[in-house]
């Protein structure tokens, strides 16, 4: 017992270091990343010169990063392991979707004012009640973050009540996302059915696919990731942040201390599916697309593998997830795609194996 | 005739199955009061404890504490009474530090909300700071609870409760697979924060309750067989037969 009295003070120091280590790498990262489209812009033969590839790349993996500090947020602090968290992030994208899809207007194939090609193809007389108001990009983009929102705190407060928690939340939250998919699927939905939506023609006025709106996308993502990640910073440094790590560890504990555990839970279930459909809508205008694929189950898990090998748990372990993950899966994705999946199960298997914290805990073991 | 006495309890009994778990009990503690309860396995310790804190109800008898009748509350309206239970199995918070575990046990509004706009205040961190010299956690107070010991582990629960400023607090087996050393704490710990506030503790351990050194209440088969200072129940022939004894 005498040798753990004099121990930590040195180890903890060591960790505040480290941490301090972390945040100057992140910072570096930051602003390198801040440089890509400007690099972008240098003559084709500069060596410094960035490919279109790369720019529109990364402003993707910034989306993803985002995605990966809302699910860090509700299972590595909290504890609850949502595998349904794609949903959220696809009903983001789909809200700036329509946006997208109003904003083509005559410019369709079918030429129609204000159908988009799929009704008009499909036989839609009149715009659906639900389409109402995507013209202004103010409301698409609180739907954006409304919807997540709202079906979250649904979903959450049936389950949190019921004190639904572990394995069976994951997979309820798993069916949501499945059925959400299924539904998407169907041409009646007003959605555009399997083809989903694409061929956007601008956003606020820029032209979708020029330099000046994969910059300003690119942009745009970069300012919603540190905002995001000042509020989850904000949330864990805050004794809400103590609360959810208590919640986590002995949840019951907490409730016997007179903290109504649903709310707390649901409180940050909430905020976390606001974050994803955020990532969401920004991320359909960079990719150009959205479908139902979106929605599918593995998706979900993906991005809790991306969390799980940066390091549940820690803000930093989500970032680094996002990007070495997909970073991985870009390349071996052109070098041998029929391998990715696998590579991506054994990834998991690994890192719940060998590094149950993942990078972050690699990184940090000196400390620690 | 009962005004001042912190907890009152008149002929309880309480019936499961044809089995009587508590017999026609009766016991006064006193503000201010530390009290001792042993007894054999079975004699109705814990169901005691359950029936003051509200999980289980009596079925008949009075439960009061100050004027309140405790038979009509739940056992969250108990806990805001001002009644903290330790149980035997101490439940910290490992990732969180001495000082955390406290801060979060320390009275203050529960939402979310207030939780994320929470500041420390001078005047919380006096509170944890008293907690912290009365558990003897202070040079503790920023590691994690992961590494304290067990007997720290049941001191920094003790100490929780102690946050929520409880008017009783009852403590069941403190100091089970604690070191002498530990043992010896823990009754001190004990005996300083009773005076403030009413005390019961429940114990197997009988060393630990003469280091205690406060009167004693013998439960047997539900009932109390005898009561008084340590030395006059360890010399009481019935207590003798049925317990020390064996």
């Amino acid at each position: 017992m005498s040798a753990t009295v004099a121990s930590p003070a040195p180890a903890r120091a060591g960790t505040a270091a480290a941490r301090n280590v972390l945040r100057w790498v992140l910072l570096g990262a930051v602003l390198l990343l801040a440089l890509l489209p400007v690099l972008n812009r240098l003559p084709a033969d500069s060596a410094l010169h960035v490919s279109d590839f790369v720019v529109s790349v990364t402003g993707k993996w910034i989306t993803y990063a985002i995605l990966a500090l809302a699910i860090d947020l509700a299972w590595g602090y909290a504890g609850i392991l949502s595998l349904g968290h794609g949903a959220f992030f696809a009903l983001g994208g789909y809200a700036i979707g329509m946006h997208l899809m109003r904003l083509i207007g005559p410019r369709g194939v079918y030429g129609h004012s204000t159908l988009p090609d799929f009704m008009v193809f499909l036989g839609y007389r009149e715009l659906p009640w639900y389409w109402l108001g995507f013209e202004h990009f103010p409301f698409a983009l609180l739907m954006a973050l409304a919807v997540p929102g709202l079906l979250a705190a649904m979903v959450g407060f049936l389950a949190f009540r019921s004190r639904i928690t572990g394995v069976y939340f994951s997979i309820i939250t798993q069916a949501m996302t499945y059925a959400l998919m299924l539904a998407f699927f169907r041409n009646d939905m007003g959605f555009g059915g399997n083809n989903g939506f694409t061929d956007f023609k601008e956003l606020l006025g820029i032209p979708l696919n020029t330099p000046n709106a994969r910059a300003a996308l690119f942009y745009a993502s970069l300012a919603a990731l540190l905002g995001a990640y000042w509020i989850c910073a904000r949330v864990v440094g805050s004794k809400l942040g103590r609360v959810l790590v208590a919640v986590r560890d002995a949840e019951s504990r907490v409730r016997f201390l007179g903290y109504d555990t649903t709310r707390v839970k649901l409180f940050v279930f909430v905020l976390s599916a606001v974050l994803a459909g955020l990532a969401g809508a920004l991320y359909v205008p960079q990719v150009g697309i959205i479908n139902p694929g979106e929605f599918s189950p593995g998706n979900s898990i993906e991005a809790v593998v991306w969390v799980a090998v940066g390091g549940r748990g820690t803000l930093v372990g989500a970032l680094l997830g996002a990007f070495s993950v997909n970073a991985l899966k870009t390349w071996l994705t052109s070098v041998a795609p029929d391998l990715w999946l696998f590579a991506l199960g054994g990834l998991f298997v690994a890192v719940t194996l060998f590094l149950p914290r993942g990078l972050v805990g690699v990184l940090r073991r000196p400390g620690t | 005739m009962r005004a001042g006495s912190t907890l009152y309890l008149d002929g309880v009994s309480v019936v499961f199955d044809g089995f009587r778990a508590l017999n026609n009990l009766s016991l006064v503690v006193e503000p201010g009061e530390l009290r001792a309860v042993i007894g054999p396995n079975g004699a109705g310790k814990t169901t005691m404890m359950d029936v003051i804190t509200g999980k289980t109800r009596p079925t008949a008898g009075d439960v009061r504490f100050g004027d309140r009748d405790l038979t009509r509350l739940d056992e969250a309206a108990i806990a805001t009474l001002g009644i903290g239970r330790k149980f035997q199995k101490p439940t910290v918070f490992d990732a969180l530090t001495v000082f955390e575990n406290l801060e979060l046990a320390l009275k203050a509004p529960r939402g979310p909300v207030a939780c994320l706009r929470w500041a420390l205040s001078g005047e919380a961190r006096r509170r944890i700071e008293a907690v912290l010299d009365e558990t003897g956690l202070a040079p503790r107070a920023q590691d994690r609870a992961a590494i304290l010991s067990h007997g720290q582990r049941q001191w920094l629960e003790i100490g929780m409760l102690l946050m929520q400023d409880p008017e009783l607090l009852l403590v069941d087996e403190p100091v089970a697979g604690m070191t002498d050393q530990e043992t010896e704490h823990t009754a001190a710990l004990l005996r300083r924060i009773a005076g403030g506030r009413s005390v019961v503790v429940v114990e197997h351990d009988l060393e630990f309750v003469r280091a205690l050194g406060r009167r004693v209440t013998v439960l047997h088969e539900g009932g109390v067989l005898s009561e008084g200072s340590i030395d006059h129940v360890q010399n009481d022939p019935r207590v003798v037969e049925v317990y020390l004894g064996r």
